[in-house]
Formats: C-alpha cells, sequence, structure tokens
C-alpha cells in the first residue's frame, strides 16, 4: 500500500521561495522565540510570512505571540489564518491546550498530515519551529521538503553546543544548507562558541544577550519587538542571505 | 473540505505509480480509508472524480473503509474507535489530524492515552490496475 501523502507535499510547498528551519540540538535554549521574532520581523519588512510550530508535543510559539481563539479555514485543504501579518499553523487549532502525547511515529504522521494538507500558497518565507533534537519529526523535513535550510540555535552552554555539533555534522553529512548559528542567552563576552562554530565550518549569526525582560513580552507582540532579543535578531535578519538573495 | 486534499494526494500518488507501472489508461484504483479520519466519502469520491487526469478518464474508484482498531500499550486491552463517543470538537480534530486521538482518547480499561492505532489510520493507496502499452 501506498501512502498517497507525501505525493502532494512538493505541490503544497511549491509557492515558498525560502525556508528556515530553526532548529536546536537542545531544548530550552530559546528556538521558539527566535523563530516567533524571526518571522514577525521579515513579516514587518513586508515579505509574505508564514510560521509553524512543529514541536507538536510542546508548542509554544501561540504563547509567545499571543494567539488564541483562531482557527483556519477550510478551502480544499487547511488555510492557515494571517495573526500579526503572519500565516500561522500549529497543532494547538486541534489539540487546544490539552497534551498531545505523540510517539515519534505519530509526531511523524501528524507532520506529514498537515503537510499534505496546509495551503500556504505564495510565501517568501516560511519559518519552522523545529523541536529538539534529531528526531523523527528533523528526518522527516529533512526527507520530504525540497530546499530547507537550518538556522541553529544554542546557548553558551558546553551541552548545548555539543549537541550542535551533532546536528551540523548530520546536515552537512545529508548536505543539507546551514545558515548559520545564533548563540542566545549570552551572559559574558566569551568568545568560545563563536570560535567552535567556526571550526564546524559554519557562519556564526551572532550573540543575543540573556534579556529578562523578554519574559514579560510573552504574549505580546509589541513588547516582544522592543527588546534586546528583537533587536538582534533583526540585526541577525539584515545579514541573512538565503538562496544568494539578501535580505533588506 | 479537506477531503478535497487527500484526493489531489490520492490523484498524484496514483499517477506516480501509473508511471512507473507504464499503465497508459487506468482502470480501477482501489482506495483504503481509515474509519478514524472520518472523511465525508461523497465530498472524497467527488472531488477524486472532478480531479482525475485524462489517463483515469474511464477509472473506477473503490473506495473501502477500514475499522478503526486501537491497542493500548500499558495494559493490551484492544478496542474499536467509536465516533458517537466523541464530542464534536475532538471528532473534528482527530478528522483533521487523526493523532490527535491521542488528546481525546484513553484506554477503556486503564485510562492511559498510549495506545496504537492497528488499522484505520488515514488513507492508503491500496491498488492500482489498467492497461500497459505493451498490452495493446
Amino acid at each position: 500500500m501506498v501512502d498517497p501523502r507525501t505525493s502532494i507535499i512538493d505541490e503544497r510547498m511549491r509557492g515558498i521561495d525560502n525556508i528556515i528551519a530553526v532548529s536546536s540540538g537542545k531544548g530550552g535554549v530559546g528556538k521558539s522565540l527566535v523563530s516567533s521574532t524571526l518571522a514577525l520581523i521579515l513579516a514587518k519588512k513586508g515579505y509574505k510570512v508564514g510560521l509553524f510550530d512543529l514541536d507538536f508535543t510542546s508548542p509554544s510559539t501561540h504563547l509567545i505571540l499571543g494567539i488564541e481563539g483562531m482557527q483556519p479555514k477550510e478551502e480544499k485543504g487547511i488555510v492557515p489564518p494571517i495573526v500579526h501579518g503572519l500565516k500561522y499553523m500549529s497543532i494547538i487549532y486541534y489539540s487546544g491546550e490539552r497534551a498531545a502525547p505523540l510517539r515519534g511515529a505519530d509526531v511523524s504522521n501528524a507532520l506529514i498530515e498537515l503537510l499534505s494538507i496546509t495551503k500556504w500558497e505564495k510565501l517568501d518565507f516560511l519559518v519552522l519551529d523545529m523541536p529538539p533534537g534529531i528526531g523523527d519529526a528533523t528526518l522527516d523535513l529533512i526527507r520530504l521538503i525540497r530546499g530547507i535550510n537550518f538556522l541553529i540555535v544554542t546557548t553558551p552552554s558546553q551541552l548545548a553546543f555539543e549537541t550542535v555539533r551533532k546536528l551540523v555534522g548530520l546536515l552537512k553529512e545529508l548536505k543539507i544548507p546551514v545558515i548559520g548559528v545564533i548563540e542566545n542567552m549570552k551572559m559574558d563576552n566569551s568568545s568560545i562558541i563563536q570560535k567552535q562554530t567556526q571550526t564546524l565550518g559554519v557562519k556564526f549569526l551572532g550573540e543575543i544577550p540573556y534579556d529578562s525582560s523578554v519574559e514579560e513580552a510573552i504574549g505580546n507582540t509589541n513588547k516582544l519587538l522592543n527588546t534586546k532579543l528583537a533587536q538582534k535578531v533583526k540585526e541577525i535578519a539584515n545579514s541573512l542571505s538565503i538562496k544568494n538573495q539578501s535580505i533588506t | 473540505m479537506h477531503e478535497w486534499a487527500l484526493a489531489e494526494a490520492v490523484i498524484a500518488a496514483a499517477s506516480e505509480v501509473a508511471e512507473k507501472e507504464g499503465l497508459q489508461t487506468v482502470r480501477e484504483v482501489t482506495i483504503k480509508v481509515g474509519e478514524l479520519q472520518q472523511l465525508e466519502l461523497g465530498i472524497f469520491e467527488f472531488a477524486l472524480a472532478q480531479l482525475k487526469p485524462a489517463k483515469f478518464k474511464n477509472a473506477k474508484f473503490k473506495v473501502k473503509i477500514a475499522k478503526a482498531e486501537l491497542k493500548c500499550r500499558v495494559c493490551g486491552h484492544k478496542w474499536f474507535f467509536k465516533k458517537k463517543e466523541l464530542n464534536e470538537n475532538a471528532s473534528e480534530a482527530i478528522h483533521f489530524i487523526p493523532e490527535i486521538a491521542h488528546t481525546y482518547i484513553k484506554c477503556p480499561k486503564c485510562g492511559s492515552p498510549d495506545f496504537e492505532v492497528l488499522q484505520g489510520r488515514g488513507v492508503w493507496l491500496e491498488s492500482i490496475k489498467g492497461v500497459k502499452k505493451s498490452d495493446g
């Protein structure tokens, strides 16, 4: 028997120029904050942007962006609603605030289902908030999405960076483009992570200082865009170059 | 109406298989639809009829329903999915993403959400019959 869903994913992604998978080796490094803020900033610049929360068992971008009471439209598929200028898709439309206790194979199936029925149409950027690590979702996206680019978030911790090393190693082996590494929650002037990133042959995109005001900005996009985190993400966004096309 | 999106996927996959098998015309496509997905079969079959390309012009689409059987990973209990035991919101959520069943359904014996779907999940392309170029 053939699973027909994977045959339509290319068609569903056809209108998307750039796909940025915001990923990390470990959880808790600020990946969802970076992906949400990056998506907001790109949308503010006038790009057509989608944000897809793929952390199915622990979704949080809806909390960061203060999204509630929205539902996708059904039009020969699922059309994500536009919130804060972003086409926003998340499993929370279906699970609500209840837990979604999914094993790896279930995560894969849910991911393939949403990729095959979600109609993004024309987008300049689709930002994917990935689950942490090199699990089923990461492997599925590498297998199913052509032209995916990884942007990796880490912290100054050597433990977090060790997992980045593994993720970068895997992506290089599979010839998947890595846009670069962002060091988040920086609390001193150490350049160890920058040097180690460069040793991996990957671009160091910049550092984001630890910003205690971020917690108060959760759920409020205006406050979020005024944080130091957002200012740094904006600088990083300005320096990104994907498909040899600079973001201005 | 995401039945339409799934029908598009079936047509795309069936076209790939027909191409691979060297079929010039397709006579019959058998699709298995899991009960867990609760598809509106009328819409699904209408979409298939509307979307079929020239090679499938005279093809018959046979849709089989597979009962959704679940098995608890904790206590081993097996049971069948019953739509009427769910409220409307839960039923609709599972319709879009069958894995959301783990959010709303628990093992009737021990209460665990950790179960596997033995059969009856999703849409499957079961078989395609047609005429090859060399068949004349």
